[in-house]
């Protein structure tokens, strides 16, 4: 369907017309408008006869003047009224410059992002303390009077990101175990010395691998899940209703959010840690044929509860970083799109790298405490 | 300070004269872009003023200003008579059981139902019973013109007229002296634009509420305000009824007020109010 554009110059009443014809339109012109734009270009009076022109839309209609140059009046050009009255709207548009903006370029353009990305850093890191400083005046506010501390969200959260994490981390972590397991048993084999898996295995799991593995997957799970809920009520404008009506966004959202995780991730770190040895108890079984029971006997022998006390000590403090980073990237949120998913991201990212820079801190703090 | 050290019990009698809403002098800054120099305002108890002006004129800014949600970066904005960057964390509170604000989008709390985001404010502020709350809420839903079986429904399944008018629900849930819409038409139909007036106005008269009302929509203004505030170069240029500013020759009023749609609006000001909305001078 359609007619590809065309023209033709003919001499009509000794003017030197050309004549269009077909769909000038953005899919019928092809090469038809650069064509009249090199056939015009220098010829002076040129009339234009456009009623043979099927079709004519906005991408026409600019080939049309360009190729036309200026010289468009009402004597030259016979077209229908439609036609002419689309030529005047686009020729109107195109006498409004469209501003350009030079881009910044070179050595300058690269000033300019390290300038930016400084005062970047330098904001969220007051945003950070604005954060906590709003976080530590709802907590004593909690603190000083219990009753305005929203129980059933509190509740609500604690299934969502705890209960509901127990198969993924029991999972994970069951398999972590069982790989340790097998690394120990192949490598202590050699040595003759595979009764030590048991305590790599003990040590290993119950003060690593339990807290570790919960905390990077709440982080994926929980952390994101914060922000994303957070920063859709921001958008929303859902945080701006709660400010004006006298309630808190920190001790609505941020503190539920604060305590879900402080309950759960020492729950799912127990959880994990049975997993863990499970795995590990399964491996060692079948793989170097010592029995469940001989493997529990020796952890309680040679690895002691320490390793747990120290594993679960960890908890707490991953809750609160993975809630806050959560909670404040959320707080973050902009207006648009592109700032939601850029937040839920950062979350975490953020929330990972501060759990294993963290759990570094710690390693060496036990190191020097010789535990 | 006068007005602040008023005690909690003592706002009542001291602020009972003061105006809603004052504001003197405001500055709003948006790093480098001014967005308000020396605005100054002041509603009066029980008037419905409409604010006008173009877009970014900073309409929304002086909402957010009032109602706290930004920090003026000069001049004093003051609600009942109380100067609120002064105020107290409890005078605050006092202040905000007195307003009630429609966002534009309606800002319903997206994981409640429509009883439980009327109810909010409610659980918030008083310690009445579960079930007398949720009574208040259901016949808030009524007064703002919903179906009963909205109170059970998630924001989400609601139409964009329905939020609205959920939104006002929560608006007026703790029965507020002064009452805050942002664009309260915005995206209806002239149908559900023109009842929601209407609905707006039977309730501004028989609460005596204030009302301050960011508007674009003109029928809105000739029908329901008395009092329309023109934001233009960073001020309040005018502030009086409509047909007092059509005669102003401030070139954004003449034009706004004189244009097409304004011509048509304002030739069937004061409507009778069974008068079916024509559907072509409806702004959006």
């Amino acid at each position: 369907m359609g007619v590809p554009a065309d023209f033709t110059f003919e001499d009509v009443n000794g003017h030197r017309t050309a004549v269009l014809s077909g769909d000038w339109t953005a899919r019928g012109m092809v090469d038809a408008g650069e064509r009249l734009i090199t056939a015009m270009d220098g010829s002076d009076a040129v009339d234009l006869d456009l009623r043979e022109v099927t079709r004519c839309d906005t991408a026409g209609a600019y080939a049309i003047i360009r190729a036309a140059d200026g010289r468009i009046t009402a004597g030259k050009i016979r077209a229908r009224k439609q036609t002419l009255r689309l030529l005047k709207l686009v020729g109107d548009a195109i006498q409004v410059e469209p501003e350009i903006i030079p881009p910044v370029r070179g050595f300058r353009a690269l000033l300019e992002r390290i300038g930016r990305g400084v005062f970047g850093l330098a904001d969220d890191g007051y945003s950070t303390l604005a954060f906590l400083g709003h976080l530590l005046v709802a907590i004593g506010r909690c603190i000083a009077k219990p009753s305005r501390i929203r129980w059933a969200p509190v509740f609500a959260l604690a299934e969502r990101a705890g209960l509901d994490a127990i198969p993924i981390v029991a999972t994970t972590t069951f398999f972590i175990g069982a790989v340790v397991a097998l690394l120990g048993a192949n490598l202590l084999t050699e040595f003759g010395a595979q009764v030590f898996s048991v305590e790599l295995i003990g040590i290993s799991v119950l003060r690593e691998f339990n807290i570790l593995i919960t905390a990077i997957l709440l982080a994926g799970r929980s952390a994101s899940s914060f922000a994303a809920e957070i920063g859709s009520m921001k958008m929303n404008q859902e945080i701006d209703a709660m400010q004006v009506m006298g309630v808190d966004p920190y001790e609505a959202l941020v503190l539920p959010r604060f305590a879900a995780l402080l309950i759960t991730i020492p729950l799912l770190t127990f959880v994990a840690t049975l997993a863990g040895l499970a795995g590990g108890i399964l491996v060692v079984w079948t793989a170097l044929d010592l029995s469940p029971g001989f493997f529990l006997q020796r952890m309680q022998d040679y690895v002691g509860v320490q390793h747990f006390w120290i594993g679960l000590s960890k908890a707490p403090v991953m809750a609160m970083v993975i809630a806050a980073i959560g909670c404040r990237q959320g707080m973050e949120v902009g207006n648009d799109v592109e700032s939601l998913g850029r937040r839920v991201t950062a979350a975490v990212v953020h929330a990972i790298f501060a759990i294993i820079a963290i759990d570094a801190v710690f390693a060496l703090i036990y190191m020097e405490l010789d535990l | 300070m006068t007005a602040g050290d008023v005690e909690p019990g003592e706002d009542a009698v001291s602020t009972a004269t003061a105006p809603p809403i004052r504001i003197e002098g405001l500055v709003s800054r948006f790093g480098e872009a001014v967005i308000h120099d020396g605005l100054d305002l002041t509603v009066n108890r029980g008037e419905v003023l409409g604010v006008v002006g173009g877009s970014g004129a900073g309409k929304s800014v002086l909402l957010n200003t009032i109602i706290g949600l930004k920090a003026p970066d000069g001049g004093s904005v003051k609600l009942f008579g109380q100067d609120m960057q002064v105020a107290s964390r409890r005078r605050w509170s006092v202040i905000e059981r007195r307003w009630g604000v429609l966002f534009q989008q309606g800002a319903l709390f997206s994981n409640l139902t429509v009883r439980e985001n009327v109810a909010a404010p409610l659980f918030e502020h008083t310690r009445l019973p579960k079930r007398e709350i949720e009574q208040l809420a259901d016949l808030k839903i009524a007064l703002s013109g919903l179906p009963a079986r909205a109170g059970g429904l998630k924001p989400a399944e609601l139409s964009g007229g329905m939020r609205k008018r959920a939104g006002l629900a929560r608006a007026l849930a703790m029965d507020p002296e002064l009452l805050f819409l942002d664009e309260p038409t915005a995206g209806l139909d002239p149908i559900s634009a023109a009842a929601f007036d209407e609905l707006i106005k039977d309730l501004s008269d028989s609460l005596d509420l204030t009302v301050f009302m960011i508007t674009h929509d003109l029928d809105t203004l000739y029908a329901i305000t008395d009092r329309i505030a023109v934001i233009a170069d960073k001020k309040v240029v005018a502030a009086g009824p409509a047909s007092d500013l059509e005669k102003s020759d401030h070139p954004w009023i003449k034009e706004y007020f004189m244009g097409p749609r304004g011509r048509a609006a304002a030739g069937k000001s004061t409507p009778p109010p069974s008068m079916p909305p024509t559907s072509t001078s409806r702004t959006r």
